[in-house]
């Protein structure tokens, strides 16, 4: 079995196809419910069955490629589908796979109060997201990971408006939509300007050409720019990120699923993709540094003021995603990558660990909640494990790859955004511990919310948790003692200073929200008037608005009034003008029988003189 | 008298017979200009006939005064229904096709 030519990691990427297939061809299945979940689910272990096989398979560096003709066109084919299996895209597609699988898990117990025709349907919508995103991960060439990034983009637009009935649901998949879309647009322009610079559409042709100095560099800035347009768009860079905190008008899973594997981690792992090619424009590369260090830091600055437990959480994935784009900026793909699936981890953890809460106590809100560790002790355990992976604690998912993040940016020699991150190490820890101690600790509501009956949740939600802090620890564990090879050298300061931040934040969190010894209150006075902007989401929001109601409505204005009063004006005098000169006409028929013999008459008089001077 | 004669005649006739046509008010008038234009049509045929020394014409012109006939008594036939129904046969006033 162990061919090494990725068919499994072609099996892992059909499975979810076939998943999908099935429930959207045989709607009678889907309208079950219950039964189109567990194809579903079958399908999903299967897939990551094969995805951990295929990764086993190219942990070592083995590369497979498979593709297959697409577009054929004059002599050469013009674009091809395909895998191109290697240790990153395996390693992803695990990722995915791990996810995709625990949040359908997990869905089975928190969706159960569903209609069946809608289960299914969330079940349909799941198995078309973990396809796109793994057809998107596997992708040999930028024409498949451009239809695979829309398909993304499209299947997170169906599931977060999953409640298309709830306006705000439907407003936020719009939003996601439309402001992804704009940087998908950039996106495509650089694939396109790339390919006629290239010639091709496939990484590895692609990646041979660059490496042997083929490629003109001359306007490659334009072209690294337009695919960071794109990734900045997916991933909720700065200012594109409004979106992602909008997005959790849909069900936790597919959040913890968005936040994960999918989605937003596109971006970063087209970054990844096409490293190389960003080498060539170190101009390029910082602007996403800085960007991603002022995204990084904007997001921990406004989860810090967030009552809503899953706004708290989209704004630290905001913020992390930063983190990874830093350094991915500094040079350090390899880090960023790195973050990336240890935050897939623990981030899906948090988000499912938060949707245990919110199925208990039937609210967001934090302060519908307090003293949840006595009565929910186990997801208080595994979000505390989820919380501290997050703050970068040893021994914790996080700890490492955060620190070699910060490792990354200093040894790329950006230290404008290393203090940046390292200030948003000291939020994050501040602003998750502020969850948790206001969440699980403390004293319970005085006035809970209607309904809320905290308790564990039952196994089917709690068996995928367990799971995911157990491989947190695991990763935490594995990388504290074994430190993984770097492509860089860290300062021996920097892992005492970044942990010692993360606890200083720890701490300031328990002084403030568990024993009360810094007024909350007045810590908030002290930053008052960031507060007050981070709040109002420093306005970002209201500018995307100013600017549509300024800009596009009134070009829609003018192009309305030029509809109005040239288009239709043309069209009013012509049709007038036939009104009147068919009322003038219809004269002529008088209907008496006399008239018309005598135009017959005069006619032929005419036709006779006609001839007898014109053609004689 | 030369061929030209015959037929100034028929011009004649027939004019005087699309006059009468285009400016009676009565439809049996109008009728009656039909007939004389007919008519002026069987002078010509004849008197082509005469001077081409072929009878062809003549028996033409037998055919056209039956058809003629049969004209007239449907004609007239229809004048008596329109006067049935509309109690009037002065042509200005049937106009059902005014625009």
């Amino acid at each position: 079995m162990m061919t090494g030519d990725g068919s499994l990691a072609l099996a892992a990427l059909l499975l979810h196809a076939l998943g999908f297939l099935t429930l959207a061809i045989v709607a009678p299945l889907r309208r079950l419910g219950r039964p189109a979940a567990y194809v579903s689910i079958a399908c999903a272990v299967g897939s990551l069955v094969s995805a951990v096989l295929a990764w086993q398979q190219h942990m070592g560096g083995a590369v497979s490629r498979r593709v297959w003709e697409w577009l054929p066109a004059q002599g050469q084919t013009l674009a091809t589908v395909g895998i191109l299996a290697d240790s990153d895209s395996t390693v992803m597609l695990s990722l995915v796979a791990l996810v995709a699988c625990l949040v359908q898990v997990y869905s089975l117990s928190y969706l159960s109060d569903e209609p069946a025709p809608s289960f299914g349907r969330y079940y349909t919508y799941q198995s078309l997201f973990a396809f796109s995103m793994m057809g998107l991960v596997l992708a040999p060439n930028l024409a498949q990971l451009f239809i695979c990034w829309e398909l993304v983009g499209l299947s997170s637009y169906l599931l977060i408006g999953f409640w298309y009935r709830k306006p705000e649901a439907a407003r936020a998949a719009v939003k996601a939509f439309w402001i992804t879309k704009a940087g998908d647009v950039g996106l495509l322009i650089g694939i396109v300007l790339l390919w006629r610079q290239s010639g091709t559409f496939d990484l590895t042709e692609m990646r041979v050409l660059v490496e042997s100095g083929a490629l003109p560099v001359a306007g490659l800035s334009i072209i690294t720019f337009c695919l960071y347009l794109g990734a900045a768009g997916k991933s909720a860079q700065f200012p594109m990120h409004i979106w992602l905190p909008d997005a959790m008008e849909g069900p936790t899973p597919v959040s913890a699923l968005i936040h994960a594997a999918t989605m937003v981690t596109a971006g970063v792992y087209l970054l990844l993709r096409t490293e190389w090619l960003f080498a060539l424009t170190p101009d390029v590369l910082l602007i996403v540094a800085w960007i991603g260090a002022f995204t990084a830091l904007l997001a921990a600055v406004l989860a810090c003021v967030q009552d809503d437990i899953k706004r708290v959480l989209a704004y630290s994935t905001v913020s992390q995603l930063g983190y990874m784009m830093t350094a991915i900026g500094a040079g350090f793909a390899s880090a960023g990558f790195f973050h990336l699936l240890t935050h897939g981890l623990f981030k899906a953890l948090l988000f499912l660990g938060a949707g245990a809460v919110i199925h208990a106590v039937h609210s967001n809100d934090l302060p519908h909640m307090g003293g949840l560790a006595k009565r929910m002790p186990q997801t208080a355990i595994v979000f505390l494990v989820g919380t501290l992976s997050l703050a970068g604690i040893p021994l914790f998912g996080g700890f490492l790859s955060k620190e070699e993040i910060l490792g990354a940016v200093w040894a790329g020699g950006l230290v404008g955004p290393f203090l940046l991150l390292m200030l948003v190490a000291f939020l994050t820890a501040f602003y998750m511990f502020r969850v948790v101690f206001l969440a699980f600790f403390g004293t319970p509501p005085a006035h809970p919310h209607h309904g809320a009956h905290p308790h564990d949740p039952p196994a089917a939600m709690a068996l995928p948790l367990w799971i995911l802090a157990g491989l947190s620890m695991a990763v935490g564990i594995y990388f504290t003692f074994t430190h993984p090879e770097t492509e860089f050298t860290s300062p021996g300061w920097l892992m005492p200073t970044a942990v010692g931040t993360a606890v200083a934040g720890i701490l300031l969190a328990w002084l403030t929200y568990e024993r009360q010894v810094i007024n909350a209150g007045r810590l908030a006075a002290a930053f008052g008037p960031i507060r007050y902007a981070a709040i109002n989401r420093f306005w970002i929001d209201d500018i995307f608005e100013g600017i549509y109601n300024a800009v596009l409505l009134g070009f829609s204005r003018v192009v309305g009034w030029l509809d109005r009063y040239i288009v239709d004006g043309v069209l009013n005098v012509v049709s007038s003008w036939t009104l009147t000169s068919g009322d003038d006409l219809r004269t002529l028929q008088t209907g008496r029988v006399q008239d018309y013999v005598y135009g017959v008459a005069v006619g032929l008089l005419i036709l006779l003189l006609w001839a007898r001077w014109a053609l004689a | 008298m030369g061929l030209q004669a015959y037929l100034t005649l028929a011009a004649i006739v027939f004019s005087i017979g699309l006059f009468g046509v285009v400016t009676r008010r009565n439809t049996i008038g109008i009728l009656l200009g039909i007939e004389l234009m007919l008519n002026s049509v069987n002078i010509n045929l004849v008197a082509f006939s005469r001077f081409s020394g072929d009878v062809t014409g003549m028996i033409f012109t037998v055919f056209t005064i039956c058809i003629t006939v049969v004209e007239a008594a449907l004609g007239l036939a229809i004048v008596i229904l329109l006067f049935r129904v509309r109690r009037t046969v002065t042509a200005d006033h049937l106009d059902l096709l005014k625009g």
